[in-house]
């Protein structure tokens, strides 16, 4: 899309798009270049020397069972997350978007969330579930479960993915329901008088037409829960016990920041740019879809 | 009209998942540290315990530094990345749809390129740039960075070129400049837009946690985020009461932004797609 009408002048764009421009080159190109640059060299033990291996780090990288493990992890992490939320997200914006009482205040109540850090969210799960301190913890741990997500890897995993998707709700919450809201009543209403009730109407009519919706949101939750769970896990978790909650992001992190692997931490930051631009690209198809209906 | 049991109850308990971990927090932070490491504090806040909030605020925990400070850090951090990516959006988004020039579309595919390069994936490269540039450990550092941004820029781009061409025209019949017509005409017109993005990225400034961890190791320069992280860190002598308050003071501003601001702030979120 173009406009017909312009202003005159070169020198004025060129000065107003210009802080932009070289924030973009100084703090996103140049980094992501030296990334790039890292990934394909090695250090030795002590720092002195790099010399250029080529694709030698990642071809490391993906024969390494701990970042195979750590990808299929993220995976199933990701799903997870995505999952929970947007389920629990659809079941209270379709009741939401019923003529009910109090339609407004339940809307307010239920968005808030939105603005909480992922971090902080970690903090206040902690409050609940951990075994000493944590209500929920504790009455497990009374009632013959043995609760310690500190120590074991599966409750450690489900903990991360409950804080993770919590946060999300509220996100996934306000698509859902303009997705709703922009539903035709009449076409409901065409589907009532056809007798089609309740949990059928919902199938057959209303959750094809939310499609769109559900695939733009799917796509966010996945970004989401691949990188912007950086700080849940590590408040929880710190990425373990062990490595149980180790997702790519935070083996990042403990690679380049705590280990000083530069040339493996680089060449995991590259395959990330990868799946991030794959994934930006299926968003934009979706986005595109999403505007032609 | 009949009641609808099914609806309420389920929003109910939509609205108790969000609100009970905030309150187990509130009702915590009130009761001694031991009680709570202990694990027998209770539902209902103890009403004499509330100075711990003044308490938190002026001395902080241990291993931080006051709350006030980070709140201070953390508001700071929150307006500068918000209003500074709002102004250089809204110039560059200006230059891309109402002006010709060379390397427009190359500058617009630079800009368009940031959306996939978040933090995340270039942790280490973007750190040694900022210590090359020596932004270590600054206020600059902490926030100039995450001031680019490609989804500000297309958002702008895209409610820029829905003005209708009579509005410019009329402008420039009336004698209106570039300057003129920016400020008297686009930038009113986009309002709603604007307010709604500055919630967003307020929230998305207050919250930042990997950012701050790895650019700032100075505590002076701790947000409130990652001061809470830091105050769980020693699990030995966490003093909960403390975390719990600094949790729920961490959480009031960016909820009372969105919740001000929420009639924008859900428009925006839907109509401009993030």
């Amino acid at each position: 899309m173009e406009r017909r009408t312009i202003f005159p002048g070169r020198l004025l764009p060129v000065l107003l798009a210009a802080p932009q421009i070289a924030l973009t080159a100084v703090f996103f190109l140049w980094p992501a270049g030296q990334a790039m640059w890292f990934s394909a060299a090695r250090q030795d033990a002590f720092g002195l020397r790099t010399e250029f291996v080529g694709f030698e780090n990642f071809s490391d990288l993906l024969a390494d069972p701990l970042y195979r493990d750590s990808a299929g992890r993220t995976a199933v992490f990701c799903v997870l997350v995505a999952a929970l939320s947007m389920g629990v997200a659809l079941l209270l914006a379709v009741f939401a978007d019923r003529e009910i009482r109090g339609r407004a205040a339940y809307r307010t109540l239920l968005i808030w969330p939105y603005a909480i850090a992922p971090a902080v969210a970690a903090v206040l799960w902690i409050l609940v579930l951990h075994p000493q301190v944590g209500l929920l913890g504790r009455w497990l741990n009374r009632h013959g479960i043995a609760w310690d997500y500190r120590l074991r890897d599966a409750q450690a995993m489900s903990v991360v993915v409950l804080a993770s998707a919590w946060k999300q709700v509220s996100y996934d919450f306000i698509f859902f329901l303009a997705g709703l809201q922009a539903i035709p009543r009449t076409v409901t209403e065409a589907a009532r008088m056809d007798g089609a009730r309740g949990w059928r109407r919902f199938r057959t009519i209303t959750l094809p037409l939310l499609a769109p919706t559900v695939l733009f949101l799917l796509v966010v939750n996945l970004v989401y829960a691949a990188f912007d769970t950086f700080g849940t896990v590590q408040a929880l978790t710190g990425g373990g016990p062990g490595k149980a909650t180790e997702t790519l992001v935070v083996k990042v992190y403990r690679d380049g920041v705590v280990n000083l692997d530069l040339g493996s931490s680089s060449a995991q930051s590259v395959l990330l740019m990868g799946a991030v631009i794959a994934l930006t690209a299926l968003q934009f198809r979706v986005l595109g879809r999403r505007s032609a209906d | 009209m009949r009641t609808d049991w099914l609806a309420h109850s389920i929003l109910c308990a939509g609205v108790l998942l969000f609100a009970l971990p905030v309150w187990l927090a509130l009702a915590g932070s009130t009761q001694p540290a031991d009680v709570i490491a202990r694990g027998e504090w209770s539902l209902v806040p103890d009403l004499h315990g509330l100075g711990i909030y003044a308490d938190v605020l002026r001395n902080g925990g241990p291993g931080v530094t006051p709350l006030w400070r980070m709140l201070l850090v953390s508001f700071g951090m929150a307006l500068a990345i918000a209003l500074g990516k709002i102004a250089i959006s809204v110039l560059s988004a200006y230059a891309v749809a109402f002006f010709r020039w060379p390397g427009r579309r190359l500058a617009f595919w630079v800009i368009f390129l940031t959306l996939m390069l978040p933090v995340e994936v270039r942790i280490i490269p973007t750190y040694s740039v900022m210590a090359g540039l020596g932004l270590i450990n600054s206020f600059t550092g902490l926030t100039l960075p995450l001031v680019a941004s490609a989804t500000a820029t297309l958002l702008f781009r895209q409610v820029f070129l829905a003005v209708p061409d009579e509005l410019m025209e009329a402008a420039r019949m009336d004698g209106a400049g570039p300057w003129r017509f920016l400020r008297d005409i686009l930038l009113p017109v986009s309002a709603p837009n604007l307010a709604a993005l500055f919630v967003i990225l307020f929230v998305y400034g207050w919250n930042q946690y990997l950012w701050p961890l790895l650019v700032a190791t100075d505590p002076r320069l701790d947000t409130v985020v990652i001061g809470i992280v830091k105050m769980i860190g020693s699990e030995v002598q966490t003093e909960w009461n403390r975390v719990m308050a600094a949790a729920v003071l961490a959480l009031l501003p960016p909820v009372a932004v969105v919740l001000l601001m929420q009639r924008w702030f859900v428009k925006g979120l839907a109509e401009g797609d993030k």
